[in-house]
């Protein structure tokens, strides 16, 4: 048991590890550097070798890779091109706005998953499951700018009744952010929960098939009873693992949503960062993403393991 | 003679299947529904050019945001476009961008998941550290790093949408392959003395091939949605190609005055990729394949 939570973490840094090389050659092999995409026509004499020199450019790159990842372990990502500011704090408003607006997506998202896909499994084909499923593969397959885009058209410019655009300062306070997120919330948390809801539905049709539901069945198990106390809990353990990969599959579909609501989350940061040519912050934000991934990733298995017994003596590969 | 009235027997049960995999998947009112969105579109696609009523990027500003009327169907967006012209026109480049696209994340996908399947080991290992360590890059950022620094032309969308749309094919192309490879009939290949080739040729892509074509037919769907948000973020195509992405994007700062400019490029993304991702379904339920329980990485 411990020995697997302790591969599990290895494999975890080693994911990191590749992905930090993938984006440092990424940045590296790609045509021009930092300063050169930067600083385009004005890519010259003095103002070039300053700014090498205040990236440390002027040195070999294994050297800048391998001391640019013991800085990043501890935090301290270097300097942003276009904001002449340390990484460190361009990041942590924005990560802490990305935050509130995730959990509140999440926090929402479950619950609803849950009944959802509890009610289409249970009357799996008749009219709740086609009614909802019809609605669960709309909000699923459309993409966020355009759900997006028709909750900002629909509630906030024909009702009028929430602000459509979030105008407000990066460092702002939760209280004052309140009102403004509810429409970025409805829009990520509608298509998080379409995606579970269906996995739900599947994980517990297949419980309901299994031997031992049909042996509850026959030895007149009552109906709601055999549900919860022998349907539901296994059926959402294999769906933690795909919830936890819905999630971090969003991390993409929150900067599409971030860009259409003007909110000041990481997402935005990501367009920014790349429309100003700022490598060095590209490269953070790379690595941060894929720490969520994998960090998400890593819960669901850790928690998955502690909550089925059978895979505490089993080797799991993967 | 005889030869050839063999190979013309397999030709036409090769069609037959087709046909009666195309039937099956008709058969369910979602796959009849899909099914003939996405017939519509690639038609659309192919006879559009020549049934538009208006020069896509003829810019009239005494038709600035007209309403919808007889003579410009879904009105006119700010700088005095046809909308329905840029609506019919606008899925040609995101359709035949993502099939191509798709194609190449099918190939190489498809390939190395085989590979890695077969040969195990250590190289399976690494190949797939490699493959979770690029997963867990956020398709988006790693997309409009490529686009940004290399350009947004076609000869650069589709070879890296083909390639960060292959890797998730690596991994349903892996476990297929692990299921077939233990199989008796792979083993007495092995004891015939065939070639590592004849068997991949002959005994595991015809196994395997359901599998991956299925997950490729879902992949387009995606990869539709990731050009389309690239496009609606202006790092898709340029304009004034019509492309409904980059309408969107341009007509959502005056959607209070002219919501028909919005709409209608709406209305045409959302159905062809409702469209591709119910006949995808239809086609996985039609050989038999589950793929509901599957995460969308």
């Amino acid at each position: 048991m411990l020995f697997l939570i302790i591969k599990r973490i290895l494999l975890g840094f080693i994911t990191l590890f590749i992905v930090s090389v993938i984006t440092f050659v990424g940045t590296e092999v790609l045509p021009g550097d930092a300063c050169t995409t930067y600083l385009e026509r004005q890519a010259f004499g003095e103002q070039l070798e300053a700014c090498y020199r205040r990236l440390g450019l002027n040195v070999p790159a294994y050297e800048r890779y391998v001391s640019w990842a013991l800085n990043a372990i501890q935090g301290d990502f270097g300097y942003s091109l276009s904001g002449e500011m340390p990484i460190k704090e361009v990041l942590g408003p924005r990560i802490k706005n990305s935050l509130v607006l995730a959990s509140a997506a999440i926090f929402i998202g479950i619950p609803i998953a849950l009944i959802l896909g509890i009610i289409t499994a249970l009357w799996r084909d008749k009219l709740p499951d086609v009614a909802i499923s019809t609605v669960t593969i709309f909000a699923m397959t459309i993409p966020e700018f355009i759900s997006a885009t028709l909750l900002i058209l629909i509630i906030a410019i024909w009702l009028e009744w929430l602000p459509g655009i979030v105008i407000v300062p990066t460092d702002v306070s939760f209280l004052e952010l309140l009102p403004n997120i509810i429409l970025p919330v409805v829009a990520i948390a509608m298509i998080m929960t379409a995606h579970m809801a269906r996995m739900v539905r599947s994980s517990v049709i297949q419980v309901m098939a299994s031997e031992y539901v049909q042996m509850a069945i026959l030895k007149g198990v009552p109906y709601w009873k055999m549900v919860f106390k022998h349907v539901l809990p296994n059926a959402l353990l294999p769906a933690i693992n795909v919830v936890a990969l819905t999630i971090a599959w969003l991390l993409g579909g929150v900067v599409v949503t971030e860009v259409v609501f003007n909110y000041p989350g990481l997402g935005r940061l990501v367009i920014e960062s790349i429309s100003n040519r700022d490598l060095p912050t590209v490269q953070a934000l790379a690595i941060i993403l894929a720490s969520i991934y994998v960090s998400i990733n890593l819960l669901a298995d850790l928690l998955t393991l502690m909550l089925n017994p059978r895979l505490k003596t089993l080797q799991i590969r993967k | 003679m005889k030869l050839d009235n063999i190979y013309k027997e397999e030709k036409k049960s090769a069609f037959a299947k087709l046909s009666e995999i195309i039937f099956t998947m008709a058969s369910r009112p979602s796959g009849l529904i899909g099914l003939s969105i996405l017939v519509f579109h690639i038609i659309l696609a192919f006879v559009s050019p020549y049934i538009a009523p208006h020069d896509f990027k003829a810019i009239d500003p005494t038709l600035m945001l007209q309403a919808p009327s007889a003579e410009y169907w879904f009105g006119t967006d700010d700088l005095g476009r046809d909308v329905f012209t840029r609506t019919i026109l606008g899925g040609r480049t995101a359709l035949t961008i993502t099939f191509f696209g798709s194609l190449i994340a099918l190939l190489w996908g498809g390939l190395l998941g085989i590979f890695c399947g077969l040969v195990g080991g250590k190289i399976d290992d690494v190949v797939m550290r490699i493959v979770d360590a690029f997963l867990s890059i956020p398709w988006i950022l790693a997309m409009l790093l490529i686009v940004s620094l290399l350009g947004t032309s076609t000869e650069v969308l589709i070879p890296a949408l083909g390639f960060f749309y292959g890797k998730g094919i690596v991994r349903v192309a892996r476990a297929a392959t692990h299921d077939v490879i233990a199989k008796d009939f792979i083993v007495s290949a092995r004891a015939r003395g065939h070639s590592n080739f004849s068997i991949i040729w002959n005994e595991i892509i015809p196994n395997v091939r359901d599998a991956i074509l299925v997950e490729g037919a879902m992949r387009w769907s995606w990869m539709l949605l990731g050009f389309s948000s690239l496009s609606f973020l202006g790092f898709g195509v340029s304009p004034p190609t019509p492309d409904w992405g980059l309408m969107i994007s341009n007509a959502r700062g005056l959607m209070s005055f002219a919501y028909w400019a919005v709409i209608a490029p709406i209305v045409g993304l959302s159905s062809l990729i409702i469209g591709i991702n119910l006949t995808a379904d239809a086609f996985a339920k039609a050989l038999g394949i589950d793929r509901s329980t599957k995460a969308p990485v």
